[in-house]
């Protein structure tokens, strides 16, 4: 049963289209000091005229701006994102009304930490359950993103292999790795080695033991990997790196594949990052807030960033005592707003409830991929964990590839997959279901999927014009790029 | 469990459909020497009244400005939020939703990111701006590297007047690339020392960074840096760490800035324990192809209507990967959005108003302050006061009376132990600043 | 394959046009093919030189960054600052008003290594294949 999208939206123009001198939204209490004018305080060369194109508008009219602007938006709570690599799991609302607990979240970083321990006691606690769950030793949750957090883990690297005495000069990153994994590395200072996958779409581990050398400083690799294909050569993997006195990153992100049943720091890992809006549930927020804890081994533990919540007795304690650390990439405590959301989540999901999570996930992406291989090539037949990477290739030989697929699917009421990566997949289509779906909401994606896929025989006009049911049809991306117009001028 | 929406029957069909008996089997792939063999160390599920009386009680824990007047700044501003702010950003279509990468059905996020690139524009004199970075300390970070990609050269001036925590954020992102950083002294205004800027300045410089209000509140010379910076080549940079303060403060765009970072947490953000935040980065159109971080851009669609994408994403990392111009893969979405609603909420008239209740409260205090001012500097909503005993010793006895002083210095500046670093905003109260300035200005009595 | 016969072409796709000491560089009808719609390209000042090989600017689409190199070494004496408003002359006459920059070769020796338009079409047919 298939579903499909209808559209009757309100247009709106920009909220500096909708500005009238006069017409206000706010109001603040009266001054209740001695009303100094300006420029008795000021010299007037420090002072601007006004600001000049800021609107004016009501209340009212500001409500419906943004309220109509909000039908236009397809969200999780309308529907499944069958994002590969980036867990759009339900955001419980729950972790919403804590998170917003005016003595949780009206409270100044940099007040006597003393007068902070309930908030001491959310990180710290979130900690210590993300170490459990990964089986590590010291966490920061300071970075904000996975980007954040890789930058952090490489210079964490950097600095043990410093106090060794040779930083080392490569970074080796399978070519099925994330985009941040090779910026990140070279923010760190080092230069990016590319390690192939096989044909079973895992590293290929014969190039790794050549690539492998006393001047690499560490592997990047993602497990399970960004085709959902759990490394199982992991511990060979992990002796090749370690032998040669090189360590090894995990990129976390697909942590929502192994929760309750495998944990990293049990596999060799050395540091790796997780990702609360990720497998913690925190929202996306259309495109942030984010966070990143770092988690790692004893032995990187120093190099952590400053400051670290510990506790001491009864009470929790900010230390930036750590002559070792490489310093900080936030302000303050990095996104604590997130940590909130995401102990709540641990403490509401529970220890079985969260192995029950990853169970689903990885049941629903595996009954996606046995409903679907039929009808789209599937470049790696390996068993999969939560994800599933598909391609174009079958639909390529009508004309119609992965991004005429993926606006199809619009029409059909669903966020596209992931499109175009990994790289290592011509055309891919890469689908994560997560663990929030009900069966009728999957079997909608499935119908939906074939259903396009027989569109791509009878009618391959419908995918080629998709969509047409959602507030634009395609845009114009090489005319935006072109002229870059990135700001409304009057 | 209330998460999962599937049957024990539809969850054997699956099963069934999947071609295994148990969802266990589907882990097979994990070896099994490693699959967890132990009971986890997490409590079981928690109901949702026990949650909710649990992170009460760590509330009440905390001290926070729903029963304390907060004098203290340094980067994170107490203000007035206004009510609509929560409405708009509690609707699920916007906070649930992923990044608008399938501009056909994230018209609402675009739009709105659009706005909000237009209103930092506005409040900052620039160009261009970009849709967030994750706080001002790495939107220091990223302009620094901008700076040097642009110039291709590896020296950087940094005020030591910049906020100690962006300062560190900088370093980190320095340390392992390239690019050397040099400090530049402030004199007793609290200014920087433009003396020795014209002296250090070269055209070895990638850029010139300074801080207007900076970290001790006062305003600095601007125009004369900047005009400095761009006499060798240079490219200035300019932290706003305060952007209220920009409400009625000439922008660092009409002084000729080439690059303005900052952080936006005044706009709307509550106080959060430090996050999330929001990095703010603008710059001149000739480098917005340099620019770091998402950027929104206006379009039509096949049937020529005005639509908004994702756009010069080959800057980013998931296309330049090695060659991105950043790593960054986030911005603060949902963060930019309060800033676009407090500002339009504010809009042209509020913006200045509340801009002006926070400095005739400051300058209140700076007058009853009098000598035990630092430093003679003009500014906005902060100062910083020589204290009679240890700043410590003084708010502890503040906050018997409900108030949570300002900053001890010493935590930045060791040398700088007996001053403190107060901010007065417009939720300041006539009565608790008089009393502030009576506890500040009263001199310690040694028995 | 549209590959003129008067030209040189490189390995990284670049065309080459000598007249006397000066040469006209671009990229290839294939190249531009490859790339999609071009919306920005990225090149040096005058002045600068380089050598052969040696990446000297860069030609971008909406989804992909290709770095141009240089087929032999010399300085930069002319831009084609028209690319700058209309990038997609790169796409429309990548061998005509297409072209990037005019150097002045410091090592003219180098054209010999260079594919003739037969040999470059048999090497993008080869280079398709694998």
């Amino acid at each position: 049963m298939t579903r499909t999208s209808v559209t009757s939206l309100l247009n709106e123009p920009l909220i500096f289209e909708r500005s009238g001198p006069g017409k206000s939204a706010y109001t603040l209490p009266r001054l209740d000091v001695e009303d100094v004018p300006v420029e008795e305080i000021l010299d007037s060369k420090y002072l601007r005229t006004e600001v000049r194109g800021f609107p004016e508008v009501s209340e009212v009219e500001l409500i419906r701006h943004y309220t109509r602007l909000s039908t236009w938006n397809y969200h999780i709570d309308l529907g499944m994102y069958p994002l590969g690599s980036c867990t759009m799991k339900y955001n419980p609302k729950l972790n919403e009304r804590v998170s917003r607990i005016p003595g949780i979240a009206l409270t100044h970083p940099l007040q006597e930490e003393q007068h902070s321990q309930g908030n001491l006691e959310i990180l710290f606690r979130l900690q210590e359950c993300l170490k459990e769950l990964t089986a590590m030793d010291a966490v920061s949750l300071q970075p904000a993103g996975g980007a954040q957090a890789e930058l952090i883990g490489i210079l964490m690297i950097r600095a043990h292999l410093t106090r060794k005495g040779n930083p080392r000069k490569f970074v080796l990153i399978p070519d099925s790795a994330h985009g941040t994994n090779p910026a990140s590395a070279v923010l760190a200072g080092y230069e990016v080695i590319s390690i192939p996958s096989d044909k079973k779409g895992r590293i290929d581990v014969k190039v790794l033991a050549e690539k492998m050398s006393e001047e690499v400083a560490c592997l990047m690799l993602t497990n399970p990997n960004t085709m959902g294909i759990f490394e199982t050569h992991i511990e060979e993997i992990a002796q090749i790196v370690h032998q040669r006195g090189g360590l090894i990153y995990m990129d976390g992100a697909n942590f929502n594949a192994l929760m309750g049943y495998a944990r990293p720091g049990e596999m060799g890992i050395d540091v790796l990052h997780l990702n609360l809006h990720k497998t913690f549930s925190t929202p996306h927020g259309g495109g942030g807030p984010g966070s990143g804890p770092v988690v790692c081994k004893e032995h990187l533990a120093p190099y952590l960033p400053v400051p670290r919540v510990e506790q001491e007795g009864e009470l929790y304690r900010l230390n930036s005592d750590k002559p070792e650390s490489v310093g900080r990439v936030h302000s303050f405590y990095g996104n604590f707003g997130m940590a909130v959301r995401a102990l709540c989540y641990i403490l509401s999901c529970g220890r079985e409830g969260l192995k029950e999570l990853s169970e689903m996930a990885v049941l629903s992406a595996n009954y996606i991929r046995r409903r679907l291989e039929g009808h789209y090539e599937l470049p790696y037949d390996t068993d999969i964990l939560h994800e599933v990477v598909f391609s174009d290739k079958k639909q390529h030989k009508k004309g119609v590839t992965t991004l005429d697929i993926a606006k199809r699917l619009i029409d059909y009421g669903f966020h596209p997959p992931t499109t175009y990566f990994p790289l290592i997949v011509e055309g891919a289509l890469m689908i994560e279901p997560t663990e929030s779906h009900s069966k009728e909401e999957l079997d909608a994606f499935i119908d939906a999927m074939i259903a396009i896929s027989h569109e791509v025989e009878e009618d391959p006009e419908k995918l080629l014009s998709a969509p047409t049911t959602a507030k634009l049809t395609r845009l114009d991306e090489v005319r935006a790029a072109r002229s870059a117009i990135l700001r409304w001028e009057p | 469990m209330r998460y999962v929406s599937i049957t024990p029957e539809e969850k054997r069909l699956m099963l069934k459909a999947t071609g295994v008996d148990r969802v266990e089997d589907l882990f097979a792939t994990i070896p099994e020497n490693l699959r967890l063999s132990k009971t986890l160390d997490i409590p079981e599920a928690a109901s949702e009244t026990d949650i909710l009386k649990y992170f009460h009680s760590l509330g009440r824990k905390n001290a926070s400005a729903e029963d304390f007047e907060y004098f203290l700044g340094a980067g994170a501003y107490n203000h007035f939020i206004p009510t609509v702010i929560d409405s708009v950003i509690s609707r699920s279509e916007f906070y649930t939703c992923y990044t608008p990468y399938q501009p056909e059905i994230s018209q609402g996020t675009l739009q709105a990111t659009f706005e909000f690139q237009t209103l930092i524009c506005q409040l900052t004199g620039m160009e261009v701006a970009n849709a967030s970075l994750y706080d001002g300390g790495s939107a220091l970070a990223e302009g620094v590297l901008m700076a040097v990609r642009t110039t291709r050269r590896q020296k950087v001036l940094v005020a030591q007047s910049v906020h100690p925590e962006y300062r560190r954020v900088l370093e980190t992102y320095a340390a392992n690339l390239d690019i050397q950083l040099q400090e530049l002294p402030f004199t007793e205004s609290g200014c920087v020392d433009v003396e020795a800027l014209e002296r250090l300045v070269s055209e070895d410089h990638a850029a010139v960074v300074i801080q207007s209000p900076n970290f001790f509140g006062v305003l600095d010379d601007v125009e004369q840096a900047i005009g400095l910076s761009q006499s060798v080549g240079a490219l200035s940079v300019v932290v706003v760490s305060e952007a209220l303060s920009l409400g009625l403060l000439k922008p660092p765009g009409e002084l000729g800035a080439d690059i303005v970072v900052g952080e936006g947490q005044s706009l709307g953000i509550p106080l959060g324990f430090g996050g999330p935040y929001l990095g703010l980065f603008a710059t001149k159109d000739k480098y917005k192809r340099q620019m770091p971080g998402r950027l929104v851009g206006q379009t039509v669609d096949s049937e020529g209507r005005q639509g908004y994408v994702l756009t010069l994403a080959t800057r980013e990392q998931h296309i330049r990967r090695q060659k991105a111009t950043s790593n960054i893969c986030t911005n603060q979405g949902l963060c930019a959005l309060v800033a676009a609603v407090f500002l339009s909420v504010l809009g042209k008239q509020g913006i200045r108003e509340l801009a002006e209740q926070n400095l005739k409260k400051a300058f209140h205090l700076r007058k009853l302050l009098g000598d035990s001012l630092v430093f003679s500097g003009a500014t906005f909503n902060e100062m910083v006061v020589e204290c009679s005993e240890d700043p410590a010793e003084i708010n502890r006895q503040l906050v018997s009376e409900g108030i949570i002083g300002g900053l001890p210095l010493g935590r930045y500046f060791p040398e700088r132990s007996n001053q403190m670093l107060v901010c007065v905003t417009e939720q300041n109260s006539l009565e608790k600043i008089n009393r502030l300035a009576d506890v500040l200005t009263s001199v310690k009595v040694t028995l | 394959m549209n590959a003129p016969d008067n030209l040189l072409y490189s390995k990284e796709h670049e065309w080459i046009l000598k007249e006397n000491d000066v040469a006209t560089l671009g990229i290839t009808d294939h190249a531009q093919k490859e790339l999609g719609d071009v919306v920005f390209a990225d090149f040096p000042e005058v002045g600068t030189t380089f050598k052969v090989n040696e990446a000297f600017g860069s030609v971008e689409s909406v989804k992909a960054v290709s770095e141009v190199y240089m087929p032999v070494s010399g300085e930069v004496v002319e831009t084609n600052e028209s690319l700058l408003d209309a990038p997609e002359k790169i796409n429309d006459d990548p061998y005509g008003e297409g072209w990037i920059i005019r150097i002045r070769l410091t090592n003219p020796t180098e054209l010999e290594a260079l594919m003739s338009s037969q040999e470059y079409s048999k090497y993008v047919e080869e280079e398709s294949q694998e």
